[in-house]
């Protein structure tokens, strides 16, 4: 799922200075399970950046919606009663999420709430971790299951660097080296053998940006 | 300098390198007198590549003076800032002046460095840069084009003796070997015990393979104590510190001259690998002493 983090207070209050009323929007998908922008995230931030405003001398009026899913078209149509009444939308939607608002309502300014960080999974409560970089070209056949494209900091895909230590990152040694943990599970499969093999450089024409997947209809 | 690297390499001769640190600016008064200083006492003159993630003159045009200056240069290329395209482009550039030997790294991880929120590049890794190099030697480029004018490299790669865990360290000097690094620099090594034990699977893997070991000089015992405690796959033994430390006030680095020296001595005489690279880390102008203490 996607893995988003709410912008600071500040930086939001600041996006949204000269307006009076505005329309907080929730989504009740990934960003829901990551506790940055379900319906109790937008309760939570519209009043606070009531108070914020009121603080400061002024006034915001706010409406809050939390539809299923912010990136489809057809979820967020049920916006357009409360969109009329505002100046402004403030969407708890991932990147996609805020972009398929901005995309329906083309006349009314949308703002990002969150930082969409990756994609990854919880690791336990609380605690959520990148394990997908969407590369177009999965890889985890060779790594018994573990990407080295993003759980490695350097995106390696033939062994670890020499920055590796004890079985930590070069970058953060509160993270687990990637190819130590490759290493360690091919071991245990009796599968070192795909580790010693030669792996070309990644392709990255695998996906061309701006991604687009059209199916095939049969 | 009239043999070239690879010719040293093949010669039998203990071999000497070492170190040379671009500047941060344009001002090379300092890197000329090193290298005019090393060139004509060392086999061959190393430059680092914007070295542990801080921008610095580059490692192409450091190799280039050190060509003007008559040394045989190696040009390190790390992998961190330069995709598929701009390495090919430098190596063919290199080649063209006289350039030819190659160290082949993946780089330190930008944000250990002093420009944290660049972006990390990283087409490449350590290995498919070796096969880059080689692939370039057949005449095509990465993309299997034709090159009008082609290169020859001796490349060379890096390896950590005493990584932990050292498993998968050595199924990447495997790989790394299998795709042609014709030499390898290790990490800096000091317990002499473990890297025979490292030589031994070295040798396993390829009897003819040429290893540097890296002798990387202790200018203090906090500075030892730094290594062991910060930089991955270094360990400095305790009593390599204890010694450090019962020098006498302002003679450690006389010292750490005399240890870097008397392990390389004992390298040497014990023919435990092909020769040594010296990293004095800033303090090239004792390169010398560290050599008459080994009694090169």
């Amino acid at each position: 799922m996607i893995i988003a983090e709410r912008k600071p207070l500040e930086d939001i209050k600041q996006m949204i200075a000269q307006y009076k009323k505005i329309l907080l929007v929730g989504c009740g998908t990934c960003v829901t399970v990551c506790w940055a922008g379900g319906e109790k995230e937008v309760g939570i931030l519209a009043s606070q950046l009531r108070l914020a405003f009121r603080r400061d001398g002024g006034e915001l009026e706010t409406l809050e919606a939390t539809v299923e899913r912010q990136c489809e078209k057809e979820m967020v149509e049920e916006l357009k009663d409360k969109i009329q009444q505002v100046e402004a939308v403030l969407s708890l939607g991932c990147g996609a999420g805020v972009q398929t608002i901005a995309d329906r309502f083309e006349e009314t300014p949308v703002y990002p709430a969150l930082n969409t960080k990756f994609v990854g999974m919880p690791e336990r409560e609380g605690l959520w971790i990148e394990n997908c970089g969407a590369c177009g070209d999965c890889f985890l056949d060779r790594t018994g299951g573990i990407c080295p494209i993003v759980r490695c900091a350097k995106g390696l895909l033939n062994g670890p660097c020499g920055g590796t230590n004890k079985g930590k990152c070069e970058v953060d040694p509160e993270k687990d080296c990637a190819w130590t943990l490759i290493y360690r599970r091919l071991e245990k499969q009796g599968r070192l053998d795909l580790m010693r093999k030669y792996y070309p450089p990644r392709n990255f024409q695998a996906v061309v940006r701006p991604g687009k997947i059209e199916a095939q209809r049969v | 300098m009239a043999r070239s690297f690879k010719e040293t390499l093949n010669s039998g001769k203990f071999v000497v390198t070492a170190e040379v640190a671009p500047p941060k600016g344009t001002n090379l008064k300092k890197t000329v007198e090193h290298i005019d200083l090393l060139k004509e006492r060392v086999d061959a003159l190393n430059v680092t590549d914007n070295q542990s993630s801080v921008m610095r003159f580059p490692s192409l045009g450091t190799t280039v003076l050190i060509k003007e200056c008559g040394g045989e240069p190696i040009l390190q290329m790390t992998c961190r800032d330069r995709n598929r395209m701009a390495l090919q482009s430098d190596l063919l550039f290199a080649y063209t002046r006289g350039i030819r030997n190659v160290l082949c790294l993946t780089g330190d991880h930008i944000t250990v460095g002093d420009h944290k929120e660049a972006r990390a590049v990283f087409d490449l890794d350590s290995v498919q840069l070796l096969h880059l190099v080689r692939t370039m030697e057949s005449g095509k480029d990465f993309s299997g084009n034709d090159l009008d004018g082609g290169v020859e490299f001796c490349a060379g790669a890096v390896v950590t003796p005493e990584a932990d865990p050292i498993e998968p360290q050595l199924i990447k000097f495997e790989k790394k070997v299998q795709a042609g690094a014709g030499f390898f620099q290790t990490q800096a090594v000091y317990d002499m015990d473990n890297f025979k034990r490292f030589m031994e699977y070295a040798h396993q893997v390829d009897r003819n393979i040429k290893i540097l070991a890296g002798m990387v000089l202790l200018a203090s015992a906090g500075a030892a104590r730094y290594m062991n405690e910060q930089v991955p796959g270094v360990f400095v033994p305790q009593d390599l510190i204890d010694e450090l430390r019962s020098a006498p006030k302002g003679t450690a680095l006389r010292k750490g001259i005399e240890i870097t020296g008397r392990l390389i001595r004992q390298i040497k005489e014990e023919a435990i690998c092909d020769g040594v690279h010296i990293m004095a880390i800033g303090r090239e102008e004792v390169v010398p002493d560290i050599m008459v203490a080994a009694g090169l």
